[in-house]
C-alpha cells in the first residue's frame, strides 16, 4: 500500500458521517498530504468518487478487502 | 465549485423527517456549497437545544414494523396509545446499531461547516415558541430573508 500521512477508521459509520469525517480530517492536513480512509459503509465507494470529483481531492486507490473499504485521498 | 448554493426549506417535525435537512445540508457543505435551511412550521422542533421528535406509524403503510406488528395490528394498531413512542425508541436503537448519526450530531456538523440556519419568525411567534430553547446561532427572518439567497442557489428543496 502506498504510504499515507493520516489515517481515519470510519467503520461501523453510515453515509454521510464517514464524508464529514474525511473532509473534517482532510481540512486539517496540507495540500499535498494523503489520508487512508477505512469504511464499513458500501455506499462509500460511490460517495467517496463523488466527494473527489467535486472537491478536487485526488482519489488514488480505492479498493475493497475482507468487507472492509479503503480508501487513499490526496489533499488538492 | 465553492460557490453554489443550496437552499432548504425545512417543514416537518418528525425523527425520520428531520434527517433529510441535516444529511444533505452538512454533506453539500463538506462538498463545497453554501448552504442555508428556513425552518418554518414543525421543522422549527429541529432547531431545539434537546430535540424531541419522534417517528409515527400511524397514516404511515410504509414503515416496517417489528415482528409482523403492521399484520398483527392492521391500521388501527399504528393508533395504540405509547406505539409512537416505542417505535421511536426502537427506531433510535437501530440507528444506532447501524451507525446512523443522531439529529443532534448531524445538526452540529452543520453548525461546524457553517451551514446557516434560520428560523422563521411568524412560525415562532404563531406555536408561542420560546427562543430560549433553540440552539444559538440561528438568525429570525421571514420569507423575504429566505428568498435573498433562495434565488441565487443552484438547488432549492422543499422538504
Amino acid at each position: 500500500m502506498a504510504s499515507f500521512d493520516q489515517e481515519l477508521d470510519a467503520s461501523g459509520l453510515n453515509c454521510p458521517l464517514p464524508i464529514l469525517r474525511a473532509k473534517k480530517t482532510l481540512a486539517g492536513m496540507s495540500g499535498g498530504q494523503v489520508l487512508h480512509i477505512i469504511a464499513t459503509d458500501p455506499g462509500s465507494v460511490k460517495d467517496f468518487e463523488a466527494f473527489s470529483k467535486q472537491t478536487g481531492n485526488e482519489l488514488m486507490e480505492s479498493k475493497e478487502e475482507g468487507g472492509k473499504f479503503f480508501f487513499l485521498i490526496k489533499k488538492a | 465549485m465553492s460557490n453554489k448554493k443550496l437552499a432548504i426549506i425545512a417543514t416537518k417535525g418528525t425523527l425520520d423527517w428531520g434527517y433529510p435537512p441535516f444529511i444533505l445540508s452538512s454533506t453539500a457543505a463538506a462538498l463545497g456549497y453554501e448552504v442555508q435551511i428556513f425552518f418554518t412550521f414543525y421543522g422549527l422542533q429541529l432547531l431545539k437545544k434537546n430535540i424531541n421528535v419522534k417517528v409515527s406509524p400511524l397514516g404511515n403503510p410504509g414503515m416496517p414494523m417489528p415482528m409482523g406488528m403492521d399484520k398483527w395490528f392492521p391500521v388501527i394498531g399504528t393508533a395504540i396509545p405509547g406505539m409512537e413512542s416505542i417505535m421511536t425508541m426502537m427506531m433510535k436503537s437501530k440507528m444506532k446499531k447501524k451507525g446512523v448519526a443522531s439529529l443532534e450530531e448531524l445538526r452540529s456538523m452543520c453548525t461546524e461547516l457553517e451551514v446557516k440556519m434560520i428560523a422563521c419568525q411568524m412560525t415562532v411567534d404563531l406555536f408561542d415558541l420560546k427562543t430560549s430553547d433553540f440552539i444559538d446561532g440561528l438568525e429570525y427572518g421571514g420569507a423575504a430573508t429566505f428568498f435573498e439567497f433562495a434565488g441565487e442557489s443552484d438547488i432549492c428543496l422543499f422538504i
